[in-house]
């Protein structure tokens, strides 16, 4: 044998270990993640019916429902989205397009990086302080929102810089060059051109919030309620009529919240409500996960350089 | 501003004398100044890009820019709309005169976002919009307030015309930008840059992204446009030089080596660093 054939079978070979290697690892993943689902399916599925939706917590087991927690998951992502979009697209396109660069926007740069590692539950200790005491904004869906809301805000910021950053100088010159304005380049272009990115990064921070347990538990949330926020200008129980935003200072539980109430209740039967709630919760953050991928897709093939 | 010549009277006094011989009755068309550059110097933070270059150039007349790579052309250029203003460190000193205005281009008295209202700009890369066909063009007379729908395909028909682009895409104005060849790219462009009616086009290198038939097709776009608007043309081609431009500059290492009729600087030029340049011994 010629020594190249050699070196071209080594390289062969190791060619193939690495993609063994890569298939079984990512089988492992994909395998792991089946048998959660599978695993949620067989305990909880029996108990997925309407009814599920539409019932309250109860001391049975066969007649407890999700419905608080899942209109509470609602609007805390509801409030999360209307408070943490605005501010990290802001803060993310002045640091990107308005800062100048010099030390103070460093150390910003590297705080934002760490606040996205930090614990959650921190969040929850600094929300129930500021937004809880402070604020007296009580345990309500608002701080709820208002929490999950800063624990998500550096991914957003992250996303909308890295969104504006693959955006090539080339068409903020050819904008500029026209004689737009700082805000008209953004406005007429970067933020279109960008939205794809963008929105998929907004998408999976709020699939990220909407499993968190630890900062709500510690601002307060209830493990066990009976009743809806009022909807706006409804007739409440105590005869008054409820404002516009009532809602808002409504106390709340959300899913995580209930199908951790769930699982350490004695009894199978519980189990399998907790079951059927995280087979919820985690078609939930599938679903957010496949809009994201769809946005995407779309706006790859609607923006191409 | 100091003692400006009076633009009016056809025989400007630029800083440098541009011509071998006073332009007279032999020099086929006589030009009035459209702007002059007066000891530009300019920096990138501390270093210096440009250094105290003085010369004029004539309105509807193309002067091009050569040079080795380095050498302060296309910083020059950009500094005619203000490109420069967008990063931060930059400084300019010195004068360019736009004439009739007699505004500095590069004083602390003329806003960027006018002057890149006057002044085009087209790009070594095209680098239309992702947008469709239509809206590239519109743009820049959307910056300006043209709002009516009929006014604007007018200028946009216009504009694609005077772009030599009309008859290829006049079916598929709503089409995307990125859909078209690389030289329709870049003559949707300079349709972008004409569109707006500025008082001078930048070219920084159009045809450098660009293969020799979509070349040909911007060099005689460019020799066409010139009836209509003063052109300044950064190439590092010098066959294109000779080819489009009337008036050449010679630069080296951020100063200007000799400015002249194109003609003269081809054929005889001068100062020896620039006759080494267009043999081709350096650069």
């Amino acid at each position: 044998m010629r020594p190249i054939d050699h070196t071209i079978r080594r390289g062969q070979l190791q060619d193939l270990i690495f993609r063994v290697l890569g298939v079984s690892l990512l089988l492992l993943c994909l395998g792991t993640l089946g048998v959660l689902i599978f695993n949620l399916a067989h305990d909880g599925l029996s108990r997925l019916d309407l009814k599920f939706f539409s019932s309250f917590a109860s001391r049975h087991a066969d007649e407890a429902g999700i419905k608080a927690a899942w209109v509470g998951t609602a609007l805390i992502m509801l409030v999360t989205a209307l408070t943490a979009i605005p501010l990290g697209l802001a803060a993310g396109i002045y640091l990107e397009e308005y800062a100048r660069k010099n030390w103070f926007t460093g150390l910003i740069e590297i705080n934002i990086a760490n606040l996205a590692g930090v614990p959650s539950i921190i969040y929850g200790l600094m929300a129930l302080g500021l937004l809880v005491y402070k604020l007296n904004f009580g345990r309500s869906i608002l701080s709820g929102g208002v929490t999950l809301a800063f624990l998500i805000l550096p991914i957003v910021i992250v996303a909308t810089r890295e969104a504006l950053r693959s955006i090539p100088q080339s068409m903020r010159e050819a904008a500029y060059a026209l004689g737009a304005t700082r805000w008209q380049v953004i406005r007429h272009h970067l933020l279109p051109y960008s939205a794809g990115g963008i929105s998929t990064g907004v998408i999976i921070a709020l699939g990220r919030a909407i499993g968190e347990t630890a900062p709500l538990i510690t601002i307060g949330a209830l493990t066990y309620i009976a009743f809806l926020p009022p909807a706006p200008f409804s007739m409440m129980d105590s005869g008054h009529r409820a404002g516009a935003f009532s809602w808002l200072m409504t106390d709340f539980t959300v899913l995580p919240i209930q199908m951790f109430n769930w699982v350490s209740m004695p009894g199978e039967d519980f189990q399998a409500n907790a079951a059927a709630a995280g087979l919820v919760l985690m078609l939930a953050t599938l679903g957010i996960n496949a809009v994201a991928i769809g946005v995407r897709y779309r706006m790859r093939r609607r923006i191409k350089w | 501003m100091v003692n400006t010549p009076p633009v009016e009277s056809l025989t400007p006094q630029p800083v440098m004398q541009p011509h071998s011989e006073p332009v007279g009755a032999d020099a086929p068309v006589v030009h009035p100044v459209k702007a002059e550059v007066r000891n530009l110097s300019f920096y990138y933070g501390s270093f210096k890009a440009v250094k105290n270059v003085s010369l004029p150039f004539y309105e509807k007349a193309v002067t091009a820019l050569i040079g080795p790579s380095g050498c302060g052309k296309t910083t020059l250029l950009r500094c005619f709309n203000r490109m420069h203003d967008l990063y931060p460190g930059n400084r300019y000193e010195g004068e360019i005169v736009l004439y009739p205005s007699r505004i500095n281009i590069v004083g602390p008295a003329a806003s960027p976002i006018e002057m890149r209202m006057r002044v085009s700009m087209v790009f070594q890369k095209p680098n239309p919009f992702p947008k469709s066909i239509f809206e590239n063009v519109a743009y820049g007379l959307r910056l300006r307030g043209v709002g009516g729908r009929s006014e604007l395909e007018a200028r946009v028909e216009q504009a694609l015309r005077g772009a030599a682009l009309w008859e290829e895409v006049k079916d598929r104005l709503r089409d995307g930008a990125y859909g078209l060849s690389g030289g329709q790219q870049q003559r949707l462009c300079i349709a972008r840059a004409l569109a707006v009616e500025p008082e001078i086009v930048l070219f920084d290198e159009p045809t450098s992204a660009l293969d020799p038939i979509a070349t040909g097709k911007i060099e005689e776009l460019i020799d066409d446009l010139r009836q209509r608007v003063t052109i300044l043309i950064v190439t590092h081609n010098m066959q294109q030089a000779s080819r489009v431009s009337d008036y050449t500059a010679f630069m080296y290492l951020g100063e200007m080596i000799e400015y002249d009729r194109t003609a003269k600087i081809f054929t005889n030029p001068s100062k020896s660093l620039t006759e080494q340049y267009i043999s081709g011994r350096f650069g």
